[in-house]
């Protein structure tokens, strides 16, 4: 396999954007990366969205993008793993210039949820419909069973859990482009509305439009356009039983344990020599469960362990600078893919205030469901 | 939910009908075509225990527009005698009263309505003992 760079990224604004519309912030989105990448041109497109069906009516995106970002008529597909369809559109680019194929490629992530559909309903289409949704669960409801289950195994607090919404609501809190940059307190976390027990809203990740795009180019060409270079250095990707109560433990998201080892394999590193993450806080729970899997704490430990501090920005493993899903905001088929713009502006020192020190390694972990697929990959500078 | 697919699912949401593996004895609810213990594709037919188990529960606040009507509800994983676990309500009682490892049993009941139609759903619910 060829090494594979990236040398452009570009996302919007997250939020509620209602003057513009899904093809609007895709192409906003990938015209930033283009030109933050210097290309004048890309061989092919790889458009991660969730469900643009269920949320605008909009299916058939990979050709709908490259029209209106005027490069039709390259190949360009949409690729669907529920909320790691941006991840997973990485991956596949990835592979495309790792065996040779192309040279450069744009990988994008979107979604448009905020024009009126049932997102609750849309959201429950990546749950199992039949045996799951049928029987009025959500996706806060799930998460929210996987917290109580972890709270009487392991010991979790409410108060832990509500831990990492004020630690990533303080980083976002420097990001520009997050949807609610500003900063909350653990009272108010736990005395927010419930959306399910216990989790309530300041516990769960918004309801956002957005868009973001990377370039990706084989290392051969990426000496050539003399930019900062950010080697890809592994990518993983797994899937679990779509239906939490198939799991052999609900406290455990598999998935993310084995994208994350496969994606440590590639690198050929260890996860102490993560500098810091960017992963799917959907819901506070989540978070801590993922901390866990990537092997930056022991199993049942990543309560206590936010709790003292060690995953904010100055702790011992920086978790989610960009503020997360929390804080940034959650456009599902877009957040894999604005968690890779994170990880290449804290890796060339442009983060500012939510800068990271001594950023040399970062991993990106994005998730679908109730965790039944994840993709992991792994960025150095 | 579409109706030729309500009607499909019947016999497990009526009579908790499930697939028992013939070589590693596995019972797969709903029934599937490959065992998830150890690959093979024959199968008897089953029926679950109706006795259970809560695994884990939640109050729904937020729901979906066809439950929207019954919150707050109840829903827990279930593990069922056999081992095998599901996703239902619990009902018949307040929020509070769930607990991890508290006894229910499977009863069946009315989800709620479809659509336009207005077919009504059932299946199977659980209620403390
Ligand atoms: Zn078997």
């Amino acid at each position: 396999m060829r090494e594979v760079a990236v040398i452009g990224c570009g996302m919007t604004k997250f939020g509620e954007l209602w003057k513009k519309s899904l093809r609007d912030i895709f192409v906003e989105a990938a015209l930033k990366a283009i030109d933050d990448a210097g290309v004048d041109h890309i061989e092919s497109m790889y458009v991660g969205s969730m469900t643009p069906g269920l949320f605008v009516g909009q299916e058939h995106i990979g050709a709908l993008m490259a029209d209106y970002l005027g490069v039709a008529p390259i190949p360009a597909v949409r690729v669907e793993s529920a909320c790691c369809s941006g991840g997973m559109a990485l991956r596949l680019g990835f592979f495309e210039i790792a065996s040779g194929y192309s040279d450069l490629v744009l990988v994008g992530g979107v979604e448009k949820m905020t024009d009126g559909a049932d997102v609750t309903y849309a959201l429950a289409s990546a749950a199992d419909q039949d045996y799951e949704v049928y029987h009025g669960i959500t996706f806060p409801g799930l998460y929210a069973m996987i917290a109580k289950a972890h709270m009487h195994h392991y010991g979790t607090t409410r108060k832990q859990l509500a831990a990492v919404s004020v630690k990533n609501h303080y980083n976002g809190s420097f990001n520009p482009n997050a949807q609610f940059p500003k900063e909350v307190t653990i009272d108010q976390v736990i005395n927010a509305t419930l959306v399910a027990d216990p989790l309530t809203v300041l516990d769960s990740s918004p309801v956002s439009d957005g868009a973001a795009c990377a370039i990706l180019v084989s290392m051969d060409l990426a000496k050539k356009l003399n930019k900062p270079v950010i080697k890809i250095l592994g990518s993983g990707a797994a899937t679990d039983a779509l239906a939490l109560h198939t799991r052999e433990d609900i406290t455990t998201l598999k998935a993310v344990k084995d994208s994350a080892e496969s994606a440590y394999k590639m690198a050929g590193i260890k996860p102490s020599d993560v500098s810091f993450a960017e992963v799917h806080d959907c819901f506070s729970i989540a978070e801590i469960c993922i901390i866990e899997e990537l092997g930056f704490v022991k199993k049942g430990q990543g309560g206590p362990f936010t709790e003292k501090g060690n995953t904010s920005l100055e702790g011992k493993i920086p978790v989610n600078p960009s503020g997360g899903l929390k804080s940034k905001g959650h456009p599902v088929g877009a957040t894999g893919i604005a968690q890779v713009v994170e990880v290449v502006e804290q890796l060339k020192g442009n983060a500012g205030k939510r800068q990271v020190k001594n950023a040399k390694i970062g991993l990106a972990q994005n998730m679908g469901g109730s965790g039944a697929s994840s993709v992991t990959h792994i960025f150095q500078i | 939910m579409p109706s030729p697919g309500y009607r499909r699912e019947m016999p497990q949401r009526y009579r908790l009908e499930a697939a028992k593996c013939k070589k590693c004895g596995k019972v797969s609810f709903p029934p599937r075509l490959v065992c998830s213990g150890c690959g093979s594709r024959e199968f008897d037919k089953t029926k679950l225990s109706d006795n259970g188990k809560i695994v884990t529960y939640t109050t729904i606040r937020v729901a979906p527009a066809q439950f929207t009507t019954q919150v707050p509800y109840s829903i827990a994983i279930v593990e069922v005698d056999n081992g095998v676990r599901i996703t239902t309500q619990v009902v018949d009682c307040k929020p509070e009263d769930l607990e991890i490892g508290k006894k229910v049993k499977l009863v069946f009941r009315k989800l709620y309505s479809e659509g336009h139609t207005g077919i009504i759903c059932y299946g199977y619910k659980a209620i403390l003992i």
